[in-house]
């Protein structure tokens, strides 16, 4: 432009325009930053070309080194399940009930077994294990179904009454008073029974020779229970159900039975012993012995359906 | 319109590369002298072996952080004795306090890395491009294949050392052969290789090329000092009552009277190895390396003038020599209240380190009860409790711990390893040498226990009989059962 001028002070070129007496310097860019500035278009110019970076209707531009973070993912859950690869075959190989016997084998059992329980289990176990009204205690020593590895690994394996699942745990503890099968009073007395089994109350004539009719079949002459059914143990202090006179008023009266998926289906062989090994590493575990030979398993619901008026 | 005093002076000072003169002197030889002691440590410390036993490493110095170690001769600190290394940080720090208070700034002008970094690439200078004149002539020489060749090779030499110096950094974390053999063979972690090439590229840039700016831009150090000293701590002066008027020794043949002593040579500015004129006064750039003395000294004894023109000395010794008085003895320069409360901290704190090394105990135990579930009720009634005990061993060699339950009436314990049945209140523990036991251990009180505190404590069984213990709490159901 016409106007263009060197200032004095500055020594700088001015852009020619002036306001009012304003007029404006031309320093230019220092060379480093224009240096970045080109070197930062050369970047994203490749960048584009290599990498996925143009929107498109369905995805992006693919880019020519076919990256994707799904692959990244995908690359890292390979190379994760490579590194256990070794880990995961040992203990394929081991009947779980000789897990106990290297001490390594099954802290890494145990270790595997805490984190797929933190994934599966804590929804209804609780994140300590320590379960909930309906949902069984692990940690302490009284089980339903027996609470040695093995016995541990089949109940995840097949699940507790799940519906048409063969294999699974099944009983079913009947709903006397919904059912009509016994009167308000006779649950009454019945629960009376049930809490003098642990000595909280009084015993009731009437409420032993009811349970001796109805409940003996399966929970045992002495209320001790019998693992083959499920059927708890009413002699001691754990509950599954609450230990209050009405909680067990309202058990027998509505018979209510607790679900577990059977695992077989969702969780790998593997991931199974880890979670019985975690499982019974929580303090309750039992030693597992050899079963004696089978004796029959009465389904429980129908002895108790012979056994009613 | 237009006030040419309106623009402002530049702020920014153009680098003047300082290439300083070769010099020779009792400093200089001092100089060397320190140059080789710390450079000997900070390359040799690594390489020194120290048994410790077949559990621990054996070399003498090693911050072991992947197994959260620092092993330094007989000492060795765990991560919770961390407050040791704070100790000797805060040592060294009031070290520098009573250094500087004492001698000025000694650390600068002889020990700080920078300076001796700074310090061996000049000689790398003046070994392939000469002495100051012809170093002057070269960088002023336009580009030439000669002058390429021999900026390639020095650059190189710059290089070299410079990755010697990142590669020996990283044998204070790891084993130093195993790591040697593993960095050549491409086995070393990525982070050692990281660190390398860090240190490798900073000591590059620092010794290399940016040298006396890091001492007058960049360091805290110098600003820090300024505030420490007073009127009483060692400085490099020039004795400018003795000095001035300068004059050469021509002029002064002619008229003795009107001239000073120094002759106006400039060599006290030719060896400084920051560039600076030291007759201009004390300054930052002033790292009181006393090179300029040993230059002034020389050119003193030639001229036949009496030594200590420069020289270093308290601007109160200076007043009182300017005013004719005796200058004070050193001894009496150095003890000054000043000096003594400095030397008295740092001797405190560092007695206190010694007596705490001296006297910890090397068994230790934690226990941590579990809190989901607190509690846990057994089928008898009687109530669980989980902790995870941890039993420290800080010695090298594997020793038995007896565990022992302080309190908790009619309660009992047993571990992962034990059953139920066999529960007791006292258990024996073998705990790997120079190592953390953690042991899951149950404890069981009968039905009824109230919510109590107890402690675990231990006993290591040998000779020393070490104890410790650790109080914690005994979780209860609340109301009757």
């Amino acid at each position: 432009m016409a106007n263009r001028r060197i200032d004095e002070p500055t020594g700088t070129e001015t852009v020619g325009h002036e306001w009012d007496g304003i007029e404006e310097l031309n320093t230019p860019l220092p060379r480093w930053w224009l240096l970045t500035f080109y070197a930062c278009i050369v970047f994203a110019i490749g960048y584009v070309v290599a990498y996925p970076a143009i929107p498109l209707l369905h995805g992006a531009t693919p880019g020519l080194l076919g990256w994707s973070s799904r692959g990244d993912l995908a690359q890292e859950l390979a190379h994760e399940r490579h590194h256990r690869e070794g880990v995961y075959a040992a203990l394929a190989r081991v009947p779980i009930e000789r897990l106990p016997e290297d001490d390594a084998r099954m802290r890494m059992a145990v270790a595997g077994g805490r984190a797929a329980f933190k994934v599966n289990c804590v929804q209804c176990h609780g994140a300590g294990a320590a379960g909930s009204e309906g949902f069984p205690n692990l940690n302490d020593d009284d089980w339903l179904w027996g609470g040695d590895l093995k016995t541990i690994e089949y109940t995840i394996t097949h699940g507790v009454r799940v519906p048409g699942a063969a294999g699974t745990r099944m009983s079913q503890m009947p709903a006397f008073g919904r059912d009509g099968l016994l009167t308000d009073t006779q649950i009454g007395q019945l629960a009376s029974h049930v809490l003098s089994l642990s000595g909280k109350e009084a015993d009731d004539p009437a409420g032993a020779k009811l349970f001796a009719d109805n409940c003996a079949v399966c929970h045992g002459p002495a209320g001790r229970g019998n693992r083959q059914l499920g059927a708890p143990n009413l002699t001691d202090a754990v509950w599954l159900y609450g230990r209050s006179r009405d909680e067990i008023v309202r058990q027998i009266t509505e018979g209510r039975n607790g679900e577990m998926p059977a695992w077989a289906g969702r969780l790998d062989p593997v991931t199974i012993k880890m979670l019985a090994a975690y499982v019974h590493s929580l303090g309750g575990g039992e030693d597992f012995v050899e079963p004696a030979p089978a004796s029959t398993t009465a389904p429980a619901a129908g002895a108790a359906a012979n056994a009613a008026p | 319109m237009q006030h040419p005093d309106a623009i402002p002076p530049s702020l920014y000072e153009k680098h003047r590369t300082v290439h300083n003169k070769r010099i020779d002197g009792p400093f200089r030889r001092f100089k060397w002298l320190v140059m080789g002691v710390t450079l000997a440590i900070y390359y040799g410390t690594p390489w020194i072996r120290w048994n410790r036993g077949p559990y621990a490493p054996d070399q003498a110095v090693l911050i072991d952080l992947a197994h959260r170690r620092f092993y330094m001769f007989g000492i060795e600190i765990w991560p919770q004795e961390f407050y040791f290394v704070a100790g000797l940080l805060i040592m060294a720090g009031i070290g520098l306090f009573l250094v500087t208070s004492a001698v000025g700034r000694a650390w600068c002008g002889y020990s700080c890395p920078q300076t001796v970094w700074t310090d061996v690439f000049q000689h790398v200078d003046r070994f392939i491009d000469g002495d100051r004149n012809a170093r002057m002539r070269l960088d002023a020489a336009p580009w030439g294949p000669a002058k390429i060749a021999r900026r390639l090779f020095k650059w190189a030499i710059y290089l070299t050392i410079a990755f010697w110096t990142g590669g020996a950094w990283i044998m204070y974390f790891a084993d130093a052969p195993t790591l040697t053999h593993d960095f050549w063979t491409g086995e070393a972690a990525p982070i050692a290789y990281a660190t390398v090439g860090v240190l490798t590229a900073t000591t590059f840039l620092l010794g290399g090329f940016m040298r006396e700016q890091v001492c007058i831009y960049m360091c805290p150090w110098p600003r820090i000092q300024t505030a420490l000293m007073d009127e009483k701590s060692l400085l490099v002066t020039y004795k400018d009552w003795r000095g001035e008027p300068r004059g050469s020794v021509k002029k002064a043949a002619k008229a003795p009277e009107a001239f000073g002593d120094c002759i106006d040579c400039n060599l006290c500015v030719a060896v400084c190895p920051t560039g600076w004129d030291i007759r201009k006064g004390p300054d930052i750039s002033c790292i009181t390396c006393a090179l300029c003395i040993d230059a002034c000294d020389r050119v003193m004894r030639e001229v036949g003038r009496p030594r200590g023109l420069i020289d270093y000395a308290t601007l109160e010794d200076c007043r009182r020599e300017e005013a004719g008085e005796p200058p004070r003895p050193p001894l009496k320069a150095l003890l000054r209240p000043r000096t003594i409360a400095y030397f008295s901290v740092w001797a405190a704190i560092g007695c206190a380190l010694l007596f705490a090394l001296g006297t910890r105990k090397h068994t230790d135990i934690s226990a941590a009860a579990d809190r989901n579930p607190p509690f846990m009720l057994m089928s008898d009634g009687s109530v669980r409790n989980a902790f995870t005990v941890k039993l420290r061993n800080m010695e090298s060699r594997p020793r038995r711990m007896r565990v022992t339950l302080e309190g908790l009436p009619g309660a009992s314990m047993w571990s992962d390893s034990m059953a139920r049945a066999d529960a007791v209140r006292t258990l024996d523990e073998t705990v790997p040498a120079d190592a953390t036991q953690p042991l899951r251990i149950y404890v069981i009180a009968p039905s009824g226990t109230p919510e109590q505190s107890f402690a675990f404590s231990v006993t290591s069984l040998d000779e020393q009989a070490e104890t410790d213990r650790s109080e914690t709490t005994f979780a209860a159901p609340g109301g009757a059962l």
